[in-house]
């Protein structure tokens, strides 16, 4: 007969302790789970990006009632539990009581709120719970919040309810935000991050009191020196503290929190207990890891194995997109410590390194984290650092030797190395599952849930692949363009600018391709390159282009084309209507309206293309693009000529960027939007560059996508007149053709050189005035209709056949 | 063997085909080096895409389509791809291309 256990809470820590004792032993124990929350488990990590809209809840369910179901878990969800008798041995519920052999406590922590007059007012919530992270994304844009606390959880909360449109004021006791994980000058480039996000931190901050509209809803937060916050939701996200009320009752030890021994076991030995309610050794529990470390101990101490829960040395990384932040161990200042300090302003990169002696004791970095898990490897083995002191800071590629090779940092870190933070995951438990066959990312993923939340892992996850499968895996960062050469497309245009590589024999010459000339795969990638950094000395080769930019027009499935004139802004003319009218009747094309603004005309022979493109020019159209990595539309609403609402005019806006970009080639397709108010008529918060005129002038986007992903554009920058208007969007699409890797639209190429290093280089005026000029000079030699030129007879003939012996044999 | 002439090499670009129409059918004619042509069908086995439109690289071309590759002196699919096309005797003389007529089904030449 199975011993009976009930499990109260069902919170990450019960969960991940379900999961290792059902995994072990599915017959063991009757369980009954007991839970306030009317659901099963989530990942509460995962709220601030369900928050950021990035996932849904549905995504951050880790376990649901089917879960439970097939494990035989009876389910007591939305039930409180009244209390424990433990001399009796039964749990009480509202719905009543239940006998147990072993009993667990994992009731987690509750919000502290402070106890600021106006506490209890409506719109003042804590952020714990799905409710609470609802409540958030219900206020939506152009509605105030205000939180109180600038540690991770309220930051978290901010730069999500930002992302929404809400206007977001951070208050904050301290001098700098994070003051427990960040020294001050990270905390100021933190700062300056948010700031940029449009999110206003005041630091230093005391709160005085909650005022109310008079209705019982909040309204301000009053600072203590008079300044009044306006706010429709009061979020206080200033910390947690364990929930012990039910184990205090019981008469199980408490401090705290539950203490628990190195089993997990209370005071009483039929009570278990972790997760945030319990206290071991002194310490109480805030991060995940630990929890999940918790959770195995207590399911082997369950089923009777010696298992010894250790605390080790956290890590905590920010989970704001765009704020790049990790810090590991002690780095306050005092006797016998020295600081390593690296700072490079214009990348907005700042490390800093506490030694103690020869030892590691504390790192901060900013910007640029990629080497922290090395560092935090080195704080927690207190490894003699004394030899590569001086090349300490530059990380594990400096360190001579066979650590150059990036892998060999990872192949350096020990077992119990923490890779992922959401999901708890260390690198011993990775190494297993790719021993036991899991050969690539998404196996990975799928065994170990390492890299599975939110992704920042992804790299190191790679590495313990490449690192544990040796010459089997390829590392896809450093992935060749193609078979011909081992070169990434990045170390390509690299070396195609150093060594005035400025022809196509040249590239396979010097870089040594092994095919005779290149493949489908490179070719298109290496014309580019050369096309976008020699416009005056590279000639442009057709027969490295894919089909449709050869012909410029869009093959269709049956071999028939699509042709596309151009509609400047979406501006036409009833006289252009009439041209293509008649071009498709003539033509036998079908017409169809396009989601771009155009009238697509489908079904044309490739030996007609020359004819009709004539016609289309004739009525003074030239081609619409349709089919390039190149610029394709301006999408555009009808903006002050028209609409009562529009600002600016964002159809001569649109029409004057067309104009501008039309014919240029970059490494994928771009697509523009202009909107005359934030009514976005014209969807320009999903282009690769969207502007949204304001009274005020105009807001530009970019990096937007609407097509295998969908994602919003990131505020590139405000300006006032349309002039500037222009030069920012003609510097960014040109910076994206000097430095994107062919076939990435803009948002894949931000995200790899952050928005910040673009944002940085366009705002040196002269850095802009000289890509602008720079994208002219080679629109001055690109810049031609294409059909006009193929239109003429002689490069006409080229879409006929050669020959046509099907004639003479009917002779 | 039934020699036509169907036009000079320079009527293709290096690198590119152009189309025959043949009794059989169209016929893409390849120009892959300097003084280099193959003949082969047009039609990809796949899906029939046309082939004289693909990128030509090596000895070999890839449809346009859908990437299928095929190695033009033999008319093989390459890699993972199973499938074949058709291939036509074909050759120059000084500069005029010449097609095997009996070989597209055209009984005799001029």
């Amino acid at each position: 007969m199975a011993q009976k256990l009930i499990v109260i809470g069902a919170g990450m820590a019960s969960g991940r302790m379900l999961e290792h004792l059902i995994d072990a032993a599915p017959d063991a124990y009757d369980i009954t789970l007991f839970n306030a929350e009317p659901r099963g488990n989530y990942n509460r990590l995962m709220l601030s990006p369900v928050l950021a809209g990035e996932k849904t809840y549905a995504e951050i369910v880790t376990h649901d009632d089917a879960w439970y179901a097939a494990r035989g878990v009876t389910c007591r969800f939305g039930e409180k539990v009244l209390r424990v008798d433990t001399a009796a041995r039964i749990v009480t519920g509202e719905q009543g009581a239940l006998p147990y052999d072993k009993l667990v406590i994992a009731t987690g922590s509750s919000p502290f709120i402070i106890p600021l007059p106006g506490h209890d007012l409506q719109g003042v919530i804590p952020y714990r719970d799905l409710e609470d992270t609802e409540a958030m994304m219900a206020l939506g844009a152009g509605k105030r919040a205000v939180i109180i606390g600038g540690g991770l959880l309220g930051l978290e909360a901010a730069a999500g309810m930002a992302a929404r449109g809400t206007e977001v004021d951070v208050v904050h006791i301290m001098g700098h935000l994070m003051e427990r994980q960040l020294d001050e000058a990270a905390g100021y480039l933190l700062r300056r991050s948010l700031t940029q996000k449009g999110i206003r931190v005041h630091c230093k901050a005391n709160s005085k009191q909650i005022l109310s509209d008079g209705k019982g809803h909040v309204r301000a937060l009053q600072l203590d020196d008079g300044t009044e916050l306006p706010c429709d939701l009061l979020v206080m996200a200033v910390g947690i503290r364990p929930s012990t009320a039910l184990g205090k009752a019981a008469g199980l030890e408490v401090n705290r929190g539950i203490v628990v021994n190195d089993q997990m076991v209370t005071s009483d030995p039929d009570v278990l207990a972790l997760g945030e309610c319990v206290e071991h050794a002194g310490a109480i529990f805030g991060l995940v890891a630990p929890l999940y470390d918790q959770a195995k101990v207590l399911a082997q101490t369950l089923l009777g194995q010696k298992a010894t829960f250790v605390q080790k040395e956290l890590a905590t990384k920010l989970k704001v997109t765009g704020c790049d932040l990790f810090s590991a161990g002690d780095f306050a200042e005092g006797e016998g410590r020295e600081d390593i300090v690296f700072r490079d302003p214009a990348r907005g990169v700042y490390k800093r390194l506490i030694l103690e002696g020869n030892r590691l004791i504390g790192a901060v970095l900013y910007g640029d984290t990629g080497d922290g898990a090395w560092f935090h490897g080195l704080i927690k083995d207190a490894t003699d650092v004394g030899e590569m002191r001086e090349t300490l800071i530059f990380g594990p590629a400096y360190q001579g030797g066979p650590a150059a090779d990036p892998m060999a940092a990872v192949a350096a870190l020990p077992r119990d190395a923490e890779i992922c933070g959401c999901n708890g995951v260390c690198k011993g438990q990775i190494e297993d599952a790719i021993n036991a066959g899991a050969g690539d990312l998404g196996a990975v993923r799928a065994r170990t849930k390492a890299s599975a939340s939110c992704g920042t892992c992804t790299g190191l996850v790679e590495q313990i692949l490449g690192a544990t499968l040796g010459d089997a895996f390829v590392l896809p960062t450093a992935q060749p363009i193609c078979g011909c050469t081992d070169l990434s497309h990045e170390d390509l245009r690299r070396l195609i600018k150093s060594q005035e590589l400025k022809s196509q024999e040249a590239v396979w010459q010097e870089l040594g391709w092994t095919s005779r000339n290149g493949c489908h795969v490179c070719r298109p990638a290496v014309n580019f390159y050369l096309l976008a950094d020699w416009p005056l000395d590279y000639v442009d080769d057709p027969q490295s282009r894919f089909v449709n930019e050869r012909n410029h027009a869009n093959i269709q499935k049956d071999g028939t084309y699509s042709v596309m004139p151009r509609m400047w802004g979406g501006m036409t003319t009833p006289q252009e209507l009439m041209a293509i009218a008649r071009a498709a009747e003539t033509y036998g094309a079908t017409v169809k309206v396009t989601g771009g603004q155009r009238i697509d005309l489908l079904g044309v022979r490739k030996e007609d293309l020359p004819a009709i493109w004539a016609d289309l020019n004739a009525a003074g159209m030239v081609s619409g693009h349709a089919y390039s990595k190149g610029l394709r539309t301006v999408k555009t609403c009808v903006g002050s000529e028209w609409c009562r609402f529009g600002t600016q005019d964002s159809t001569g806006l649109g029409i004057a960027l067309e104009r501008r970009l039309w014919g240029s080639w970059t490494p994928h397709k771009v697509k523009l939007g202009v909107s005359g108010c934030p009514r976005n008529c014209a969807e320009a918060t999903c282009k690769d560059v969207g502007i949204v005129c304001v009274d005020s002038g105009f807001q530009i986007g970019v990096a937007g996508a609407a097509g295998m992903d969908v994602k919003e554009t990131e505020r590139l920058v405000d300006v006032r007149t349309e002039e500037e208007a222009i030069d920012w969007t003609v510097a960014f699409i040109q910076l994206y053709r000097e430095h994107a890797k062919y076939l990435d639209r803009p948002y894949k190429w931000v995200a790899k050189v952050g928005l910040d290093w673009v944002k940085e280089t366009l705002a040196d005026a002269a850095e802009r005035q000289a890509l602008v000029e720079r994208f002219d000079l080679f629109q001055s030699v690109y810049q031609k209709d294409p059909w006009a030129e193929r239109a003429k007879p002689e490069a006409a003939r080229r879409f006929h056949p050669l020959a046509d012996l099907t004639l003479e044999a009917a002779e | 063997m039934s020699w036509i002439d169907i036009g000079h090499i320079d009527d293709i670009p290096l690198r590119g085909a152009r189309l025959v129409k043949t009794p059989v059918g169209c016929v893409a004619i390849f120009r892959t080096a300097e003084a280099e042509v193959f003949a082969a069908s047009n039609a990809c086995p796949h899906k029939a895409g046309p082939l004289s439109e693909g990128i030509v690289h090596g000895g070999k071309v890839t449809c346009p389509l859908h990437n299928w590759v095929f190695d033009l002196n033999t008319g093989e699919a390459q890699g993972a791809d199973e499938g074949r096309i058709a291939t036509y005797p074909v050759r120059l003389d000084a500069g005029r291309i010449l097609l095997d007529g009996h070989a597209v089904g055209k009984r005799s030449a001029a």
